[in-house]
């Protein structure tokens, strides 16, 4: 109001101030043209950003790796001795060189300034014949075995301390089992090769002399007296020649012992029992006139990567065969090379690892992934010494050019593939391949598994059962009300029926958790006889009133036989329920629960795709009865009219011209339904119990891919692999609604220009 | 005769019309269960003491309410593992609320009728809503102070409704200090303490600050000390009282009325007493914060949480929702734009939720709001302020997925603006913004008011997004308080649906807990249904409207 006083003041006194007011009419005019075009197209922004985020989120599991070389420098202290060994700490800041004089060298990994020098107290005049890092790798032990048949055991450990805000990262040397050398063999053989375990309890060790493979293992003994432990030791021989073993390997759990020959043997043998090992297995893992040239364990020791000199790393794992017994199985292998490999080195927190080959050739693979994440030369030889780094994102190794190289390495996400997301993968000590989604656990070791096969199957599954319950009532329901029923009874029905869907799904679902499981878990029968009895019902009903006489049945308006049904379905209904238990006890000896279990081996869990169908039907039905009941509502008068002009009865002119004509939105109207249940999370989070498992069983539950979003988001980690994951899950729901919704608004849209010209 | 029944297709019809009544039975089912289920709740049910023969033939006396029945058939009853008798047909359970779940260590129990030697429904019973363990049930012995009995006999209940209601008001003031008073001394100090790690932040910390800064804290440790006192003095008063009473078995329990929220006598009310009863509960429940892990108590803050999440983000839909449809409507060629901003309209619609749950946990909460941290809290550090699920975020993405239902429900009420209303306007020399502003959009405002209730219900009724973006199971503070900045965007609520989801399925005691989850439900129903018919009503009011300025 005031806003026009001033205008018609102004404009009274002072000409120029209106054009200036109209110039600002106009003004204001362009300037909220602009906003509403911006704010029309920030519509088809919102959908974009949605789709191009969850990409952008996706996206870097599918790269591959990445390494550069980040310096190179002399080898430091070169009078300390060869390198026999390098390692690298956690944070990359430290390398160690362990030497075979007896030295370790630590330096700093990016510069090779050497930082401290230690010496290993060894024996006068004794020479180190074997070297090796103790299992578990992550704990930092390596072992010395000597010309004198004693060995030495040390570990390499980084103490980090905070000096302000500076992480100062200090190295030192432990010995684990005391410094004086142990003696291994007491008739003074050289060890040549060694391998051991150290644990706090007990540590073993297995050391190959001229003649003889022994097992030394020593047993923390808590002496009755005192907090003094003392040391109990048990020896024993492998009943096997020692000749041409060429590597030995001891898991971490003390449990299983792995040798390798220069022939392409592998035994395996259980060291469970210290004092009687059990040779289990001899078998070849390489072809014919190719040698064994490396050896390592994959993370959690549970499978052995066997390299060759064709180049070939093969994958080993003790899988428990038809007797339930173990036994080692090729379970994969990489054609990693043309050259022999010479050196395999495994990740310390997943099932990555590096290879080596003998001409300097490097290559960064995943094992379950079955990726191939780089292959690049390091060298133009085989390097003296490569190791990966705890966190495996840096190399360090020796080459023959007598420089130390420190690379850098960028691999966020080996573990997933094209592959290992839709496809059967072998996992470790799993008997044959598999689907498995299996994200987290509580072990370290533990391996996540990411096929989302048995999600989307479970989410398939849970749609085509709500399908299956809502289509036929709610097309069959549209039909009625759209053509039939008297439009008096429509007002209400229609709105009654759409109103459903708007009931919080939360609701729909904790209904049929928490009740509606365990009715159909006691009445299973009933619902069983429902479906024929009530169907039954209803046809017996219909003759019967058609014979009624005329006069009575007038009295009943046409269209209100949806009414007068409501009262048939609920007794035939009841009927049904009351003689389901009598049935079922003269047609299944028991009940129908047991009978499916005793005599068909189906299992029934209280939450399955029964429960789902049902309640997710419910909360489609109303979606699909909407769009197509107007669909077929739409469909001109005059071709019903003409049709039924033409002696056509009413149900053949729904059939033959009504549908048809209005199939199109029928079609979109399944469609959206169809993404509605497959997006639906709330009812199958609470109506099933949630496992993966890949099983059509209606009695069996499932998981579905946005279920599983819903548990395990909240729980992952930002820009870990499982986040990812579970975005490229909300990815591959977004695109499968996405086509279903196009698919069905394109139809729509052709639908209604084709009525608009009818 | 039946055959040319049959062929004229009148069974299919028929069975079409089956169909529709299936749906309407299910509807009208669902609801009744829920209303049923949910309203029951609040009513006093009698407690009835029965001797019952247990397994081992010795005969015990159970106390409790009746929750539930179950008539299993002989033959699955057999199946598993009951022993029946030749001439049984069916096997009859009660499920039997016994309460005491700090002497027997369950709330419920299952019984059978043929076991049930007598019952009855003395009048002397009483249920005691604890604070801790559930319920009590059981008779009154006496009542103490400080360990002296002060009142037996038919004194007793007077007394201690008295004393009871002194030992609520003393809860009432516990309560207001400790959330309010000291709620208020702890946010200031929270609050000094991120100034503090600012202004080192900016290098401004120095000697003078420092004082200034000690000087505050010092005024706060006062008063702290202060309402702590106070609180030691309630503390001590509200232990004084208890009462003494036995339960079924004979076994003597001294219950600090401290620990008591109501003591009844269901089995003495009459019908008014219980309808007032009735309401008082009802009251309660809306108004009261919930208690043991939400099993009891009220859902005040889930009710609260829900409506201002769904004010914040009718105020963030609302304009975008208007302008979208305006543009659609009014400025957009029809074309090939169109259409692509419908397909987009309709995705949006079709997306499932759980995808604007992901998309905002990561581009709300992880890239917004993880921004936002760095800009303008860095003092909070390493503590996320908006980089963490909060109802701004949930409203955000609440926003986002409702914004299909306010365009296409804006869009259809400026379809049915006659285009004769627009083309005077503008012939009379309005410029196109002016017309819509002042002739149209006014017109078109009842559709716009019903797109937004129905966004308002979608929202209300929204579970599986917030769970990623903000709602928590209990939220010690509600979004909106009496310290400043008073409304709080960034602290986790709770949702009326959630925790229809949590208490159902995440509760330790989900038995216990089963009728407040009905309760909850019939609640959200109703708002539900509520708002979707005013949409309706709406809707059809503005269709008669058009039709008459049509015509």
């Amino acid at each position: 109001m005031s806003e026009i006083n001033n205008s018609m003041t102004q404009s009274s006194l002072n000409t120029a101030t209106t054009s200036a007011y109209e110039k600002w009419r106009l003004l204001k005019d362009a300037i909220m043209r602009r906003a509403v075009v911006a704010g029309g197209l920030s519509v088809i922004f919102a959908i974009v950003v949605i789709f191009f985020y969850l990409l952008y989120v996706v996206y870097p599991i599918f790269l591959s790796a990445s390494a550069e070389s980040v310096a190179q420098y002399p080898i430091p202290e070169e009078n300390a001795g060869k390198t026999l060994f390098l390692a690298i700490e956690e944070q990359n800041e430290i390398a160690a060189r362990f030497t075979d004089k007896g030295q370790v060298v630590f330096f700093e990994a990016k510069t090779g300034k050497t930082l401290s020098q230690k010496n290993i107290l060894l024996p006068e005049g004794v020479e180190i014949k074997s070297i090796a890092q103790g299992s578990p790798v992550g704990e930092g032990s390596i072992i010395y075995g000597l010309s004198n048949g004693q060995a030495v055991i040390v570990k390499h450990q980084y103490k980090v301390t905070f000096n302000g805000d500076k992480r100062v990262i200090t190295a030192s040397l432990k010995y684990p089992l005391g410094e004086t050398p142990l003696v291994i063999d007491d008739t003074g053989a050289a060890l040549e090769k060694i391998a051991f375990k150290v644990g706090d309890g007990s540590t073993t060790i297995v050391a190959k002399t001229a003649e003889k493979i022994r097992i030394t293992s020593f047993e923390k003994e808590q002496s009755l007296f005192g907090d003094e432990a003392s040391l109990v030791r048990t020896d024993s021989f492998l009943d096997m020649p020692a000749g041409n073993i060429t590597d030995i390997l001891v898991d971490k759990e003390d449990r299983n012992l792995f040798l390798v020959s220069d022939d392409g043997s592998l035994s395996f043998i259980d060291i469970s029992k210290k004092n009687a090992p059990e040779i289990k297995q001899h078998l070849n893992v390489v072809e014919a006139g190719q040698k064994i040239t490396s050896l390592s364990f994959l993370n959690g020791d549970l499978s052995l990567m066997v390299g060759d000199s064709s180049g070939l790393v093969s994958q080993w794992s003790l899988v428990k065969d038809a007797l339930n017994k173990p036994a080692m199985q090729r379970i994969r292998s990489f054609k990693v090379s043309e050259k022999p490999v010479i050196a395999i080195n495994t990740e310390q927190r997943r099932k990555g690892f590096v290879t080596v080959d003998s001409v300097g050739g490097m290559g960064i693979y995943h094992s379950t992934a079955e990726r191939e994440l780089i292959k690049e030369p390091i060298g133009n030889a085989a390097p003296v010494s490569v190791i990966l780094s705890p966190r495996a994102n840096a190399l360090v190794f020796q080459n023959n050019d007598g420089k130390i190289h420190f690379w850098k390495v960028d691999n966020e996400h080996p573990e997933v593939s094209i592959k290992s997301m839709w496809q059967k993968v072998w996992y470790e000590s799993y008997p044959k391949p598999a689907y498995i989604w299996q994200s987290s656990s509580a072990s370290n070791d533990f391996e996540p598994k990411y096929s989302l096969t048995p999600l989307v199957f479970g989410t398939l599954k849970a749609a085509f059962y709500a399908m299956l319950v809502a289509i036929p009532l709610s097309l069959m329901g549209a039909i009625y009300t759209a053509y039939f029923m008297s439009p008096k009874m429509r007002v209400y029905t229609k709105p009654a029926i759409e109103i459903m869907g708007a009931l919080p799904t939360v609701i729909l679902g904790f209904l049929a958790g928490l009740w509606l499981a365990p009715f159909i878990e006691e009445h299973l029968s009933g619902l069983f006889s429902m479906l024929v009895v009530v169907p039954m019902g209803v046809i017996l009903f219909a003759l019967a009133f058609q014979n009624l006489p005329e006069t009575f049945r007038q009295k009943i308006p046409e269209g209100w036989e949806g009414a007068i049904l409501i009262p048939v379905i609920l007794i035939s209904g009841w009927f049904a329920f009351s003689i389901s238990v009598p049935l079922e006890t003269a047609l299944f000896h028991g009940t129908l629960r047991d009978w499916f279990k005793s005599e068909l081996g189906i299992g029934y869990d209280q939450r399955n795709a029964l429960v789902v169908g049902i309640a997710m039907g419910f909360a489609v039905v109303p979606t699909i009865f909407s769009i197509s009941e107007d669909a077929i509502f739409s469909v001109p008068k005059h071709l019903t009219v003409g049709s039924l002009a033409l002696g056509a009865t009413p149900w053949q002119t729904m059939i033959r011209v009504v549908l048809l004509t209005a199939s199109p939105g029928i079609f979109s109207a399944i469609m959206i339904g169809f993404g509605r249940a497959v997006g639906e999370t709330m009812i199958v989070l609470m109506a099933t119990g949630n496992t993966p498992v890949m099983d059509l069983s209606v009695f069996q539950g499932m998981r579905t891919l946005a279920a599983n979003i819903a548990v395990e988001m909240p729980e992952s980690e930002v820009d870990s692999t499982h986040y990812r994951v579970l975005f490229l899950a909300a990815l591959v729901l977004f695109m499968f609604t996405f086509v279903f919704n196009t698919l069905a608004e394109v139809v729509r849209q052709r639908l209604r220009e084709k009525y608009s010209s009818l | 005769m039946i055959k040319s029944w049959f062929k004229s297709g009148s069974p299919w019809i028929w069975l079409n019309a089956a169909a529709v009544s299936t749906c309407l039975i299910m509807v009208i089912g669902v609801l009744g269960l829920i209303a049923m289920r949910g309203a029951g709740h609040f009513w006093a049910s009698p407690i009835v003491s029965m001797s019952y023969q247990e397994d081992d033939g010795q005969i015990k006396t159970i106390i409790g309410e009746h929750v539930d029945t179950t008539v299993t058939p002989a033959l699955m009853a057999k199946s598993t593992g009951f022993t029946m008798a030749d001439n049984e047909d069916v096997l009859i359970q009660y499920l039997v609320k016994t309460g005491n779940r700090d002497l027997t260590g369950s709330d419920f129990r299952w019984i059978q009728e043929r076991h049930i030697k007598a019952t009855s429904t003395p009048e002397d019973m009483i249920l005691v809503e604890r604070r801790e363990w559930g319920n009590f049930y059981g008779q009154l012995t006496a009542i103490k102070e400080s360990d002296n009995v002060v009142a037996t006999g038919d004194k007793m209940w007077t007394a201690l409704q008295e004393r009871l209601q002194a030992v609520l008001k003393l809860h009432d003031q516990i309560t207001h200090l400790e959330k309010k008073e000291l709620g208020a001394i702890n946010y200031a100090l929270e609050q000094l303490r991120l100034k503090q790690k600012g202004l080192e932040l900016k290098h401004a910390w120095n000697a003078e600050t420092a004082k200034e800064f000690a000087d505050k804290k010092a005024a706060y440790d006062v008063d702290y000390k202060k309402y702590q006192a106070q609180l030691a003095e309630l503390h001590q008063q509200i232990r004084r009282d208890s009462l003494v009473a036995t339960t079924e078995s004979g076994v003597e329990l001294v219950i600090p009325l401290a620990k008591i929220v109501e003591v009844t006598q269901p089995n003495k009310m009459g019908v008014f007493a219980k309808i007032g009863h009735y309401f008082k509960k009802l009251g309660e429940f809306l108004s009261e914060d919930p208690r043991e892990a939400n099993t009891e108590g009220g859902i005040f803050p889930a009710i609260f949480g829900t409506i201002m999440m769904v004010i914040m983000m009718s105020i963030i839909v609302t304009p975008f929702g208007v302008i979208a449809a305006v543009y659609l409507r009014e400025y957009a060629k029809q074309g090939f734009t169109t259409r692509l901003i419908r397909i987009a309209v309709n995705n949006l619609a079709g997306v499932p939720s759980i995808v604007y749950g992901v998309f905002g946990l990561g581009f709300f909460v992880y890239i917004l709001g993880g921004n936002i941290d760095a800009l303008f809290f860095p003092e909070s550090a390493p503590a996320p302020v908006y980089g963490t699920p909060g109802l701004l975020w949930a409203s955000i993405t609440l926003a986002l997925l409702t914004l299909p239902v306010v365009i296409v429900s804006t869009e259809e009420g400026l379809a049915r603006v006659p285009k004769a209303i627009r083309e005077g306007s503008l012939a009379l020399g309005a410029t196109k913004i002016e017309t819509l502003w002042r002739t149209v959009l006014p017109m078109a405002s009842p559709a716009m008011m019903t797109g937004l209730i129905l966004a308002v219900a979608r929202a209300a009724g929204e579970v599986a997004p917030l769970m990623l973006v903000g709602v928590v199971k209990l939220a010690p503070t509600l979004p909106l308080d009496g310290n400043y900045p008073f409304l709080h965007l960034d602290r986790k609520f709770m949702h009326l649906g959630f925790h229809i989801y949590d208490v159902g399925f995440q509760s330790p005691n989900v038995e216990a807990a089963r009728p407040l989850v009905y309760a909850t439900s019939l609640l959200l129903v109703l708002v539900i249904i509520g708002l979707n018919l005013a949409a309706i009503l709406i809707r059809n009011h503005l269709r008669e409207k058009y039709r008459a300025l049509e015509g």
